[in-house]
């Protein structure tokens, strides 16, 4: 999913890849970091952090209940633990665990959701986790994240083990667009506007930032004026920004890689709808299972790419002028 | 952490004392179970007064031994427990189950001063136990992490994950029971899904096993001396016990598994506790 910005190629870079450096960076300054995973390590990038700390390092094999449970005992004992498999089997398989034990009983245990997301690719549908945000959110006590590239996910682990309480972060597989740099500020719970605009804002999260900045270049050509909010926390949801977006601009886009149902889309309508409603469009996946497929086709194909978000965006417009 | 451990007999005369805090409870909230707090109460009594140490007045204290109760339903017996431990009132008792109270019908973490760990779904205990061996290893202390299972909570499938993770990480400052009563609500275990041999399976999984009469307080301390002296591998005691035990109705009949008594039966429960409602409940009050 290479994107062009200003005829400009961004740079690519994996978002796990910025998940293994944060947990070495973290193994370096706490002591009491620990990390576990379930037989995937290379594949979460905490193979980084396996050869540095190796005492603290725990592989738990192909049982991902245990395994979050293992890091809730761990958490008991005063240690801050990440772990990491895949999103399907991180939220699906361990969701009971994440509900009774880890947010019930609100412990310090960090989830790393590898592989979200249609992008995944050739593994096919069982392999691209796209229900964790609707499962995560619907659970008390839980933050979420969902950020868009290399350095926002570091940021994002960093944040992560700088607050108490259970956090669930996802990324993906693939080499995504870089569009924030090492600099730019991560506030947890705080959204941030990437590009002005006040006819029609495009909240998206994951690598779908990427895609609506592209769509707002498309967008722009056409005359129109998008804003461009990243909404890396999904929870808690920065309502402050969402209803900026609506008052100011009075039509809304969400974006994300995830089935419609319940996610980021669902999110900012649940807070749209009591407070300010304004036309919304979602562009997501739509209640159906994946297939496999090369990354960029797959996301053509399931109707999450930039092009899909300049429709969406022109539709929210329609019905917005239709109102007034 | 107390400065004399209790002797048989005072194991023995506390573990009455908790079979009269559980009837009293239940008959007081008329909703909960019945039958495994009261199979529980010898071992867990010998567990929370003569086996682990603990400051309930500092619950948090880093020197403790971690407790869990994997079997979250038989909260009678746990806060009948902690309270005649120290960790709060035995006032709450009476307030079990109710919407004022502190005491949820499955254990709260954010409730209760003690409760490490919120439970009350099945098979998952294990695996937080497993973890807070580890890092107590981690740590190098000499702490030691205790799980209660229940023998039908073997069926669930996260038990066996965890009982393998125990063994493979060869984790000797961990002890788990399970409560063999043999009955689960829908009936007896053997009947509604098999779950022995029990001792073959955990050895199996590289665990040293200990059979045990759970209701021989003399035996229980023998078992959990075992297990402490046990090197590099996780013990497991399966006591043998009785659904109900202390009650004579109510022994061995899985429908006392999920309902309390009423209000007659707990007279007649009590009586053969060698106590009241009355009294009961008026000593919970003033305490």
């Amino acid at each position: 999913m290479p994107i062009e910005l200003q005829n400009k190629k961004l740079e690519m870079r994996k978002t796990r890849e910025g998940f293994g450096h944060a947990l070495v960076e973290l193994g370096e300054k706490n002591p009491n970091v620990v990390v576990l995973v379930g037989d995937l390590v290379e594949s979460t990038m905490t193979n980084f952090f396996a050869e540095k700390f190796p005492d603290r390092f725990f592989e738990c094999g192909i049982a991902e209940q245990n395994m979050t449970n293992i890091a809730a005992g761990l958490s008991v004992r005063g240690k801050i633990p990440f772990l990491s498999t895949y999103g399907a089997f991180a939220s699906c398989r361990a969701a009971d665990q994440i509900r009774v034990t880890l947010a019930y009983s609100n412990l310090n245990v960090k989830i790393g959701g590898a592989h979200g997301g249609i992008s995944v690719g050739p593994d096919g549908a069982t392999h691209q986790a796209m229900e964790e945000i609707a499962i995560i959110r619907s659970i008390p006590n839980m933050t979420m994240i969902v950020p868009c590239d290399y350095w926002e996910t570091k940021k994002a682990t960093l944040a992560a083990a700088a607050m108490f309480g259970p956090v669930y972060i996802r990324f993906g597989r693939e080499n995504v667009p870089v569009v924030t740099d090492e600099k730019t500020p991560f506030v947890l719970g705080k959204g941030y506007e990437m590009r002005a605009g006040s006819d029609v804002a495009i909240l998206a999260c994951g690598v779908m930032v990427a895609e609506a900045l592209s769509a707002a270049e498309m967008l722009e050509g056409k005359g129109i004026h998008a804003r461009v909010i990243n909404l890396h926390t999904i929870k808690p949801l920065d309502e402050e920004i969402i209803l900026k977006a609506a008052r100011e601009c009075g039509a809304i886009v969400t974006a994300e890689e995830h089935q419609v149902n319940g996610g980021l889309g669902g999110a900012v309508s649940e807070v749209l709808v009591r407070h300010h409603p304004v036309p919304v469009e979602m562009v997501a996946v739509m209640d159906r299972f994946g297939r496999s497929g090369k990354p960029e086709e797959l996301m053509a194909a399931f109707g999450i790419k930039d092009v899909n978000v300049v429709a969406a965006a022109e539709k929210a417009l329609k019905r917005k002028q239709a109102r007034s | 952490m107390l400065a004399t451990k209790p002797d048989v007999t005072e194991l023995k005369a506390k573990a009455l004392d908790i079979r009269r805090d559980i009837i009293t409870m239940l008959a007081k909230s008329q909703s909960g179970h019945s039958g495994g707090p009261l199979s529980v109460a010898d071992f867990g009594t010998a567990l929370f007064f003569h086996e682990m140490e603990l400051d309930p007045k500092n619950p948090k204290w880093d020197g403790r031994d971690f407790w869990h109760f994997s079997i979250g339903h038989v909260t009678p017996v746990i806060y009948s427990l902690m309270a005649e431990r120290g960790y709060f009132p035995l006032k709450h008792l009476m307030g079990f189950r109710s919407f004022e109270g502190i005491l949820q019908g499955h254990p709260c973490r954010k409730e209760v001063p003690g409760i490490e760990v919120s439970s009350g779904s099945l098979g998952q205990g294990l695996s937080v136990a497993v973890g807070f061996a580890l890092g107590a290893r981690l740590d190098k202390s000499s702490q030691r992490a205790y799980c209660v299972m229940g023998d039908g909570e073997q069926q669930e499938g996260q038990v066996w994950e965890a009982a393998m993770s125990a063994g493979h990480f060869e984790l000797d400052n961990l002890c788990a029971m399970i409560d063999v009563n043999r009955m689960q609500i829908d009936g007896p275990t053997e009947k509604i899904m098999r779950v022995e041999p029990l001792a073959d399976k955990y050895r199996a999984f590289h665990w040293h096993v200990i059979d045990c009469d759970g209701h021989d307080m003399q035996a229980i301390l023998k078992a959990f001396a075992e297990a402490r002296a046990t090197k590099g591998k996780p013990s497991m005691i399966l006591f043998r016990t009785t659904m109900g035990e202390g009650v004579s109705y109510m022994e061995d009949d899985y429908k006392w598994h999920g309902m309390p008594p009423k209000m007659d039966q707990a007279e007649v429960a009590l009586k053969e506790l060698g106590t009241s409602y009355a009294e009961w409940s008026a000593r919970l009050l003033a305490n």
